[in-house]
């Protein structure tokens, strides 16, 4: 995507890619394998399917140790969000607005289905009540001591910007959420270690003691494995989440594709408004530019320059 | 302004103000300013800057509207802005895109005045006055980098301000100064808010003393000749260059908008979508793009020379590199102002822009193998050629005979322009 548009100035393409080049491959991952996604290219937009799909598999997953702390329940509702209403269902009061997030009753559903601590009360008192569309979804934990109490000394990173905050976040995430692997034969991992080609870290340290030299490093016919060791064991495995569409196969692939979509969507929710704002804005300059080019011409047209 | 007003008050309320305020009088002779005929597009990219300051201003202004400038809560405002404020996606890149389209311009723009000469005498001071709004717009840039405060942004904020400490006992004043206490935290970032919004409004008062000057001298042009006769080799800036500058904007914000609408961060780092975490270092922390050339400098210099520790000697050359630039006037020697008339110069002229570009390219790099040695070859190159080959190029070259006036060089066109075909835009 950025290529094709990068035609439009040899000068600037030389500048811009400058960041991309500088970016060294961390602790010597594998590659990602690089999928074809939905939401890539000038006109990718989101699959509201998959991104429904995907915030199932979040919410039945992930969500048990990775937030989402950007996003409230009503951004479920947004226009582009996953499960916008542009018209009601049927069985809705004919003066609900589904258009708007906190009318939609699939958002008011979803929320209802968490507690949220609010207060305090008249009294002083806190309370838990049902989740509304306004409220933000809950963390899995209360602050990040207790996450890393629970996770064995890791953060489980926040999610909802993951996509932005990783160099090309789907493909790494898709293909670190399918490439769990057995560990090679010739690294012990410690307790707690899960092995992944696609994870950016450095196997050399846990190369078994007869791979090592006197002073730790790697001997020299010994080939260090790609990637590195993270906290979280292969969160998915075939057949654990049951989709409501049959058609839909249950399988690790096809969970890591969606919820890479919602979490992409997670992270720039204002995707689809932007290309298409994009497409009018670089049409309406493309115009402009002919307009002005033509004047130049005309304007010129008598004076020797 | 140094041409005769041509401005005659038509009605009674323009005779009224003109008597006491003559502010159409001023814009009349603004618009009317007489320009060369020969400016080629390089010369467009002075109004593609104002364009690009005023876009930062206006988008700024709304965007300090809705952020908040606290550690615990900028990051989140930023997102605020991004999902919740009516546009705010588009304000906010459309910021950080125009920062980046901002120095791409601006250097664009003061190479062509290192080809043309337009820094000679009489325009020493409107190119002194240049160098001053380049090094605001870096202070104004990376403070603003700072604001978002992810990782890169904190990082950023440390590396920079722990330059200073190479200075012998005024450096650690300095930087705390700066820091507002021992170390990158709240009262960093609040000082660095207010000055970036504050700067900006400086950079403006800059510029129009940088137009003034302009106005004062009269333009260069791509010959380098003096106007001879106003009524030959001039045409008024109004409709002549407004519509050609216009044409040449409308495709600079093809440019821009294709980066904003398409690929809006990237010229930006994902570890600035991470917090600002002072326990966690970022595995390369990397400038923008913009910066990478100086980055590139200040790491060149692996090496103590004499008692001077290797750390003050590259932020030396750092800042030696920018300010060379305002000594520039009096280190060209040479007596023709265009480089269209100089083949040799045009020669380094060419090694120096690679030379910057390289610099831009091992600033990007990690400190480490032939990156090192490259990074100070093309070091090296760009002092020399500002302290070296510029003052004795004017002393030794033979240069092209030039035209008698801008009116003759555009009527014989043909020998003239070969050359200057390494540098030269489709006209």
């Amino acid at each position: 995507m950025r290529r094709s548009f990068l035609i439009n100035a040899a000068a600037a393409a030389a500048l811009a890619i400058i960041p991309a080049a500088a970016i060294a491959a961390g602790g010597g991952a594998l590659e990602y394998k690089h999928q074809h996604w939905h939401f890539k290219g000038p006109f990718g937009t989101y699959d509201r399917e998959a991104m429904q799909r995907g915030f199932q598999v979040y919410k039945t997953v992930c969500a048990s140790c990775h937030g989402v702390e950007q996003l409230a329940f009503r951004n479920l509702g947004d226009k582009g969000g996953p499960f916008y209403l542009e018209e009601c269902p049927a069985g809705v009061p004919e003066t609900t607005n589904c258009k708007v997030p906190a009318e939609n009753p699939v958002v008011k559903a979803i929320a209802a289905e968490y507690t949220v601590k609010d207060g305090p009360d008249d009294l002083g008192d806190m309370f838990d009540r049902p989740a509304a569309p306004s409220d933000k979804l809950p963390r899995p934990f209360a602050n990040e001591q207790q996450a890393r109490a629970a996770n064995g000394g890791a953060y489980p990173p926040n999610l909802a910007l993951i996509m932005k905050a990783r160099h090309h976040g789907p493909d790494y995430v898709y293909s670190l959420l399918t490439g769990y692997q057995e560990a090679p034969e010739t690294v012990t991992l410690g307790p707690g270690q899960h092995y992944n080609p696609y994870f950016a870290g450095d196997m050399s340290q846990l190369l078994k003691p007869e791979y090592r030299d006197a002073e730790g490093h790697p001997l020299p016919d010994v080939k260090v494995p790609p990637g590195g060791v993270l906290a979280m064991v292969a969160p998915l495995s075939d057949g654990v989440i049951d989709y409501a569409d049959p058609a839909i196969p249950e399988t690790v692939d096809q969970y890591a594709r969606d919820v890479v979509e919602f979490l992409t969507w997670a992270s720039e929710p204002k995707m689809e408004e932007r290309k298409s704002l994009g497409v009018v804005t670089i049409g309406y300059l493309l115009i402009l530019t002919i307009v002005l080019f033509f004047s130049y011409r005309a304007i010129w047209a008598k004076i020797d320059h | 302004m140094s041409h005769a007003s041509t401005y005659k008050p038509q009605t009674a309320i323009e005779r009224w103000l003109d008597k006491r305020l003559p502010i159409v009088r001023f814009s009349d002779d603004f618009m009317n300013f007489p320009t060369p005929k020969n400016l080629n597009y390089w010369w467009t990219f002075g109004a593609i800057l104002v364009v690009c300051l005023v876009i930062q201003i206006i988008t700024g202004v709304v965007l300090a509207m809705h952020y908040t400038p606290h550690k615990d809560l900028a990051f989140d405002s930023i997102e605020h802005i991004m999902r919740d404020v009516n546009y705010g996606w588009l304000m906010r890149y459309v910021h950080a895109n125009g920062a980046a389209m901002f120095f791409l311009a601006v250097y664009i723009h003061m190479f062509r005045g290192l080809y043309y000469g337009s820094y000679k005498e009489p325009r020493e001071l409107n190119w002194i006055l240049g160098v001053v709004i380049f090094l605001l717009m870096m202070a104004t840039a990376f403070m603003g980098y700072v604001l978002p405060w992810g990782q890169m942004s904190f990082w950023a904020a440390t590396v920079i301000t722990n330059f200073f400490t190479a200075f012998p006992i005024i450096g650690e004043p300095i930087k705390t100064l700066l820091l507002g206490g021992p170390a990158v935290d709240n009262a960093t970032l609040n000082r660095f808010f207010s000055l970036h919004y504050l700067l900006p409004f400086a950079i403006f008062g800059v510029v129009v003393l940088h137009i003034w000057a302009f106005h004062t001298s009269g333009n260069n042009n791509p010959t380098g000749v003096d106007v001879k006769d106003v009524k030959k080799d001039t045409v008024p800036f109004h409709p002549y260059y407004t519509v050609k500058d216009g044409f040449a904007i409308a495709v600079f914000m093809l440019l821009f908008a294709a980066f904003v609408f398409f690929n809006p961060n990237g010229m930006g780092h994902p570890d600035n979508y991470i917090p600002a975490n002072p326990l966690v270092t970022p595995a390369h922390i990397v400038p923008e793009w913009y910066f990478l050339p100086f980055y590139a400098i200040l790491r060149a210099i692996t090496f103590d020379i004499g008692p001077v520790s290797s750390k003050l000697c590259g932020v030396l050359a750092m800042f030696g590199s920018i300010a060379v630039l305002f000594v520039l006037p009096w280190l060209d020697t040479s007596k023709v102002r265009s480089m269209r008339y100089r083949p040799v110069a045009q020669l380094w002229f060419v090694l120096f822009v690679v030379a910057c570009l390289a610099l831009g390219f091992f600033g990007g790099k990690p400190a480490e193998g032939w990156y090192v040695l490259g990074s100070q070859i093309a070091t090296a190159y760009y002092f020399a050629f500002f302290l070296i080959i510029l003052p004795l190029l004017g002393l030794f070259e033979k240069a092209k005979p030039q035209p008698k006036s801008i009116a003759d060089s555009v009527l014989k066109k043909a020998p003239a322009s070969s050359v200057g075909a390494i540098a030269q835009p489709a006209e």
